[in-house]
Order: structure tokens, then C-alpha cells, then sequence
């Protein structure tokens, strides 16, 4: 194995590219974001009803975000992971290609770690590329973000360009502290039912 | 053997709108079925685990949906299952089984053998159909539980059900 990863040094830094997407985004889209950081990260950005963060299920925020957009092709669909939990499910982006949801945003903050576990280095600190990997899978944008100027560019794409859409966002490998959104499964999935279906969202 | 026509009436009846699959043959008119219907989103899957979180989505969404899998599928699903339970998503599949009798493929047997007990041990209420006649109510019952009664729920279709497979010996 080469080592040649100076994820510490990239400049963009993940809460405040969470906050940016919240910022831009308004109050309409709707958010899955994948086990780990992400969910501290918007969390950190400000929980709202209409985020599921997944404190488990490794590997299946890009399903759970296919299945939200496909019911809900009105809204925009934001599923936020990060390149561990997007590596575990890489199989779903071939899934996302053949539905083809327009509505369907995939953000990968890609720090090249496994944050929960001690920041060891994932594939994508070696030689994976996960928007490389989306555009042979068939996903029609994909993109890989470094510096601020791209995503000034790229979270405006995100919420108007035709998806799916799929966007690396290279952050800092950096120890954050945690934000805890609530971690009851049944509350989580019952206020988000409730923020998007109204009263008939609870049975 | 027109029992799968019974399953894609009961799918209608409950109002399903997203079909997580990946390729059986076992499932492959009921399969076809759905692709043909516009009112059925289908949903091919690389993994079945992916069906887990794709009927999860839909619930979030205000849609029902359902995944069709073979037994071996369900080896692949395990972690992911434990979200419809901590979650408490009603949750319903259809299994067509392997392993069980007249298998030809000694590799199928593991896994199909294992199916209906890890099912358990992750809290899915399993029913088992043998006969054809009986498919037709019991994929009914199994849509109920899930839907109504708000339970993850599996309905294992034995493999008398399906055409033996020889590998032409």
C-alpha cells in the first residue's frame, strides 16, 4: 500500500459544507444522511423533521434516498454519506442508473476515513474514485469538488440541475466533535412521515 | 403454476407501488408482471440488502412496497433488516426457496437451510406455502401483517412451488 493521502490538508471543511447545503437548499428538500459524520454534520447545520439521519444500516442511505425519491418525485431528494458508507451500498448506484430519479441528489463527503472507527483510511485514500465509479455505473452528472469556488458552483447545481446527480465533496480528515440528532428509529421515521404526508403520515 | 398470478393480485389489492427484485426464477412472471404494470415502479437490485432500504425510502415517501428475493437473497439482508425492526417500517417480502427439496445444488442448501431461522433471529415473522392453492391467501395475510398489522414479515415460498432445476441432468 502507497501512502500518499493529505486528506488533512483539504481545505473545504465538512460542517461548514453541510451548513452551506442547509443555507442554500431552503426548507423544501428532503434529507437521508448515512451512518457517521454526515448525520453530526447536519445535525451541527440544524435537525429538522424532514431529516432521517441513520444511525446503522451501513451501505443503505442511496437505497433508502431511491425508494423517498421514487414516492416523492415532487420534492428534491438530498442523500448525504460519506465515501465509507457509499463503498459498503456501491452497488445502488447502478440501482439509482436505471431509475433515473430526477429529483435524486447523492453528496459523498469524502474525507478518505472511516470516522467512527479512528479514521482509518478508506479506498478512496488509495485508488478508488466514487464519482468515477457513479459514471460507469450510469449516472448521468457527476462531479468531484475540492475548493470553496466549486462548491459556490456545485450546491447550486445540486438543487436545480436535472438528476440524478452525484457530487464527491473532498473534505478534511478532521476530528469534529459529535452533534447527536435523536437516535429512536420509530420517532425518527414517524416525524419525518409526519413533516411530509401530514396527519396521515402516522398510522 | 399460476400461483404467481395470485401474489400480483394480492400486490394490487394492497395498493403496492415500488417492486425491489433481484432476478429469480422462481419469481420471474411475477417479476414480469410488474414491469408490465405503469402503476408498479420496479426496481431491479444489484443486492437484495438494497430492497431493504429501497422500502424503507418508499414508506418515508407515503408508498407501500415489497421485495422479491430468493432464499439465498436473504443472507445479504441481514444487517440491513435490522432497520425495518429498530425503525419499526412494516416490512413484507416473498421468498422462493432453495435448499429444501430435490435440490440438485449442494451450495444452494447452506444458505436456503438458514433461511427461515435467521429470519427469526432478526424478528421476521415467517409463514411457509407449499401448496398452490393456498398462495393466493397466504400472500394476502402476509401484505395485511405487514400493512396493517405493521409487523416485518416473510412468506417462504417451498420449493415444490417451483420448477425443479437439473442443470439439464
Amino acid at each position: 500500500m502507497n501512502k500518499t493521502n493529505s486528506a488533512s490538508e483539504y481545505p473545504l471543511r465538512r460542517r461548514e459544507v453541510a451548513k452551506k447545503i442547509v443555507d442554500v437548499g431552503g426548507n423544501d428538500f428532503l434529507l437521508v444522511s448515512g451512518l457517521g459524520s454526515p448525520n453530526w454534520d447536519f445535525t451541527a447545520a440544524g435537525d429538522r423533521d424532514t431529516f432521517f439521519p441513520l444511525w446503522g444500516a451501513m451501505g443503505g442511505a442511496v437505497p433508502i434516498g431511491l425508494g423517498l425519491a421514487l414516492a416523492q418525485p415532487k420534492h428534491r431528494i438530498v442523500v448525504a454519506t460519506g465515501d465509507g458508507e457509499m463503498l459498503m451500498g456501491i452497488g445502488s448506484l447502478a440501482t439509482v442508473a436505471i431509475q433515473e430519479p430526477k429529483n435524486l441528489v447523492i453528496l459523498v463527503f469524502d474525507n478518505e476515513r472511516y470516522g467512527e472507527t479512528g479514521m482509518q483510511e478508506t479506498a478512496t485514500a488509495h485508488k478508488a474514485d466514487i464519482a468515477t465509479i457513479a459514471a460507469g455505473c450510469g449516472i448521468s452528472q457527476t462531479m468531484t469538488v475540492r475548493t470553496k469556488e466549486e462548491l459556490d458552483l456545485n450546491v447550486v447545481r445540486v438543487f436545480e440541475d436535472q438528476g440524478p446527480i452525484l457530487s464527491v465533496i473532498k473534505v478534511k480528515a478532521e476530528p469534529l466533535d459529535f452533534v447527536l440528532p435523536p437516535k429512536d428509529g420509530a420517532y425518527l421515521k414517524d416525524r419525518f412521515r409526519k413533516a411530509v404526508l401530514g396527519d396521515k403520515g402516522i398510522v | 403454476m399460476d400461483w404467481w398470478k395470485d401474489i400480483y393480485l394480492s400486490l394490487k389489492e394492497a395498493n403496492i407501488k415500488q417492486v425491489a427484485y433481484v432476478p429469480d426464477a422462481g419469481h420471474a412472471k411475477l417479476i414480469e408482471a410488474c414491469i408490465a404494470d405503469n402503476d408498479i415502479i420496479s426496481v431491479p437490485l444489484t443486492s437484495e440488502e438494497e430492497g431493504i432500504g429501497v422500502l424503507a425510502g418508499a414508506w418515508l415517501g407515503g408508498e407501500r412496497g415489497v421485495l422479491l428475493m430468493q432464499s439465498s437473497g436473504v443472507g445479504n439482508c441481514i444487517n440491513m433488516i435490522g432497520l425495518m425492526r429498530t425503525c419499526r417500517f412494516p416490512f413484507a417480502t416473498f421468498i422462493t426457496m432453495r435448499g429444501q427439496w430435490h435440490e440438485f445444488n449442494p451450495w444452494q442448501v447452506p444458505m436456503g437451510q438458514g433461511t427461515q431461522p435467521t429470519l427469526s433471529a432478526m424478528d421476521v415473522l415467517t409463514e411457509v406455502v407449499e401448496n398452490p392453492e393456498d398462495v393466493g391467501k397466504q400472500a394476502k395475510a402476509t401484505l395485511h401483517r405487514a400493512f396493517t398489522g405493521m409487523q416485518a414479515t416473510a412468506l417462504l415460498l417451498h420449493q415444490k412451488l417451483v420448477p425443479l432445476k437439473t442443470f439439464g441432468k
